[in-house]
């Protein structure tokens, strides 16, 4: 199955390869060779890489819709704050009475705020599989809920982006209500245990940073899978001339509303991997501006790639590690400039620019004959 | 579509009982299209005013007139873009058009070149035939979908009959105007359709290329019922068996080229230009 889905796709094979070998040397070399040796990798790179990691699925996720259906979302960062709080509720009922008010069924925020008992969405979350089905559930519903509307009333361009900004600003906002349930603007953090395993072990750790590359991985063939299949081509053709496919006989709103979903899943997915690793969830992850630097990596990487969406993710995060490291007020500077760099210089993205040598081969084949 | 109020109707079946179970086109009358007293105005502009038409099964029709007269808008309500104020559409005599959308009325079998060549610019001419193809176009099967050999047989087939065979390969983006405008009708003949309109097929065409285009049309009557709208009076005469003038949104004048062009009142409102 696998090697049928990666059959012509050379860079995806490449790419595999270099996200196995790193997973595990990172993973051995955390837990395997002494914290003194040169080769020992730190729990603090491996949380690190982790969170990259999730990033690059929220960005594959994106580039999706964005690059081979054409719908330019500017609120994916919703999904993924929304798979994210589902799993900060999985852990907050984990921690028990190990909180600051030592309360066996409430969380330290509702202590404070003086509920007298849990609210009803809160219950079931003390069970990982209800969590786990609510990661894929909530942010799939939502989409599909959002997606039902916009779609059949033909809401497209900019419009759209629009609506998906206002949906993921409204969002922060009621997020960052206490009566919301949800902890306020604090959010929800001082987490302790996953599974039942403490959050702070090295071993938790690099569990985390290796599930999220396999679901990386994971992700990346199942939008491959789809790119391949005669539903990306279909999904192409919308992006190109939706008025055509329409008239084809397809339902283009269809098309639209189920791949939508199904990138909004993979977001919520990623954020879910994404929370326990940080160790905090708050309405600051709903903010556009998150929404909007997403859309900046899957551009910077090149866009309808899903390998570019990756790059770009790795590379703009990183950089932002080390900028805001070294030097904290030029970050900012500097994203700009990256992001003009590659718009003057490489208006298709990084992948995009090595792979502009491919696409003019037909060309060359006609002036040969 | 089903509505509230047919649910409150007690003389008659509920309608999702009954509908949708179409066991193809009945034209046992011998024309497939019915086109009774449609009207359509736009803020107060009547586009298409108290219009009949009918069309036989398999003839080549052409369909003139100045700009304005509603052509296109015409073209709109019979695809499903438009919905008209008042009136009737029927492909053949058992399916009301007025109750589908675009897509279902592609899946009826009614195919629609656009007056802009309009083509999957990305893909090549080859998947462009492919996403055209007859079949099951829902969004699950068509993530397992899998072409079989006589699939790409017929794809060839069409390739070749729209002169196309040699660019096979080629993304549709470096095809010349008139090769996209034939690639596009090569597209309406995948989807295996009853019914072509065909909106403009020679503007910016060279002469050899319209005659090219005339004989792609020619043969595709007969087998498929063909409704041309097109301006150039000279390709008009070289296809047409039968031609419908409209002025104002309403039929003028209807027949042979030669009855059309000797009616006074056409000469007068197009012709005689």
């Amino acid at each position: 199955m696998i090697r049928k889905i990666l059959n012509n796709d050379l860079h995806g094979k490449i790419f595999l390869s270099l996200l196995f070998i790193l997973t595990l040397y990172v993973a051995l070399a955390n837990l395997l060779i002494p914290p003194d040796h040169l080769l020992h990798v730190s729990t603090y790179t491996v949380t690190l890489l982790g969170k990259y990691l999730t990033y690059a699925l929220l960005a594959i996720a994106v580039d999706l819709v964005w690059g081979y259906l054409g719908i330019l979302s500017l609120g994916h960062g919703a999904f993924f704050a929304l798979g994210g709080y589902v799993m900060g509720m999985y852990l907050m009922r984990q921690v028990g009475d190990r909180g600051v008010y030592g309360n066996p069924l409430l969380a330290d925020f509702m202590v404070f705020l003086n509920w007298d008992s849990l609210p009803w969405f809160w219950l079931g979350f003390d069970q990982f599989w209800f969590a786990a089905i609510m990661i894929i559930l909530v942010p799939g519903t939502l989409a599909f809920v959002f997606g039902w509307f916009a779609f059949r009333s033909r809401v497209t361009g900019v419009y759209l982006s629009i609506m998906t900004q206002a949906m993921t600003y409204a969002l922060m906002l009621a997020f960052f209500r206490n009566e919301m349930g949800f902890g306020g603007n604090n959010g929800l953090t001082d987490f302790k245990d996953l599974l039942g395993f403490s959050l702070q072990s090295n071993s938790v750790r690099v569990g985390l940073f290796v599930s999220s590359a396999l679901a990386l991985a994971l992700g990346y063939l199942c939008c491959r899978y789809i790119v391949n299949s005669k539903l990306g081509r279909v999904s192409i053709a919308v992006r190109d001339s939706e008025t055509r496919v329409r008239f084809l006989g397809y339902q283009v709103d269809h098309f639209k509303l189920w791949i939508f979903t199904f990138s909004a899943v993979l977001a919520g997915i990623a954020g879910a991997l994404y929370v326990p690793q940080v160790g905090i969830i708050n309405p600051s992850e709903f903010s556009p501006i998150n929404s909007i630097e997403i859309v900046v990596w899957v551009a910077l990487g090149g866009r309808a790639t899903l390998l570019g969406a990756i790059l770009g993710a790795l590379i703009v995060n990183y950089a932002k590690t080390y900028f805001t490291g070294a030097f904290p007020e030029i970050w900012l500077f500097a994203l700009g400039g990256l992001f003009i760099a590659v718009t003057l210089l490489a208006p298709r993205g990084i992948l995009g620019f090595f792979q502009k040598q491919d696409q003019q081969n037909p060309l060359k084949e006609v002036a040969e004959k | 579509m089903i509505t509230l109020e047919s649910f409150k109707r007690r003389d008659q079946v509920f309608k999702f009982l009954t509908d949708n179970d179409h066991h193809g086109i009945d034209t046992s009358k011998g024309d497939i299209l019915y086109i009774e007293d449609l009207s359509v105005s736009f803020d107060g502009f009547k586009a298409i005013d108290n219009l009949n038409l009918y069309l036989r099964e398999g003839e080549l029709r052409c369909i003139i007139g100045p700009n304005g007269a509603g052509k296109t808008t015409l073209m709109d309500i019979i695809t499903g873009k438009t919905r008209p104020n008042s009136g009737s559409v029927y492909l053949g005599q058992n399916i009301n058009l007025l109750e589908y959308n675009e897509s279902e009325i592609a899946q009826l079998g009614i195919g629609r070149k656009f007056q802009k060549p309009t083509v999957f610019e990305q893909h090549t001419v080859f998947e462009n035939l492919e996403l055209s193809m007859a079949g099951n176009k829902r969004v699950w099967h068509t993530l397992t979908a899998q072409l079989s050999g006589e699939d790409i047989d017929r794809i060839d087939e069409i390739l070749l009959l729209a002169g196309l065979i040699e660019m096979k390969q080629l993304p549709a983006a470096l095809l010349s105007h008139g090769q996209k405008q034939w690639l596009e009708i090569a597209m309406l003949v995948m989807q295996k359709p009853r019914l072509l309109l065909v909106d403009e097929p020679v503007s910016g065409m060279t002469h050899q290329e319209m005659e090219k285009t005339a004989e792609l049309l020619n043969s595709l009557a007969g087998e498929h019922t063909v409704v041309v709208v097109e301006h150039d009076i000279d390709f008009v005469r070289s296809i047409a068996s039968q031609v419908t003038v409209l002025h104002q949104g309403r039929v003028l004048a209807e027949g042979s080229m030669e009855q059309v062009q000797s009616n006074p009142a056409v000469v007068e409102v197009y012709l005689g230009e």
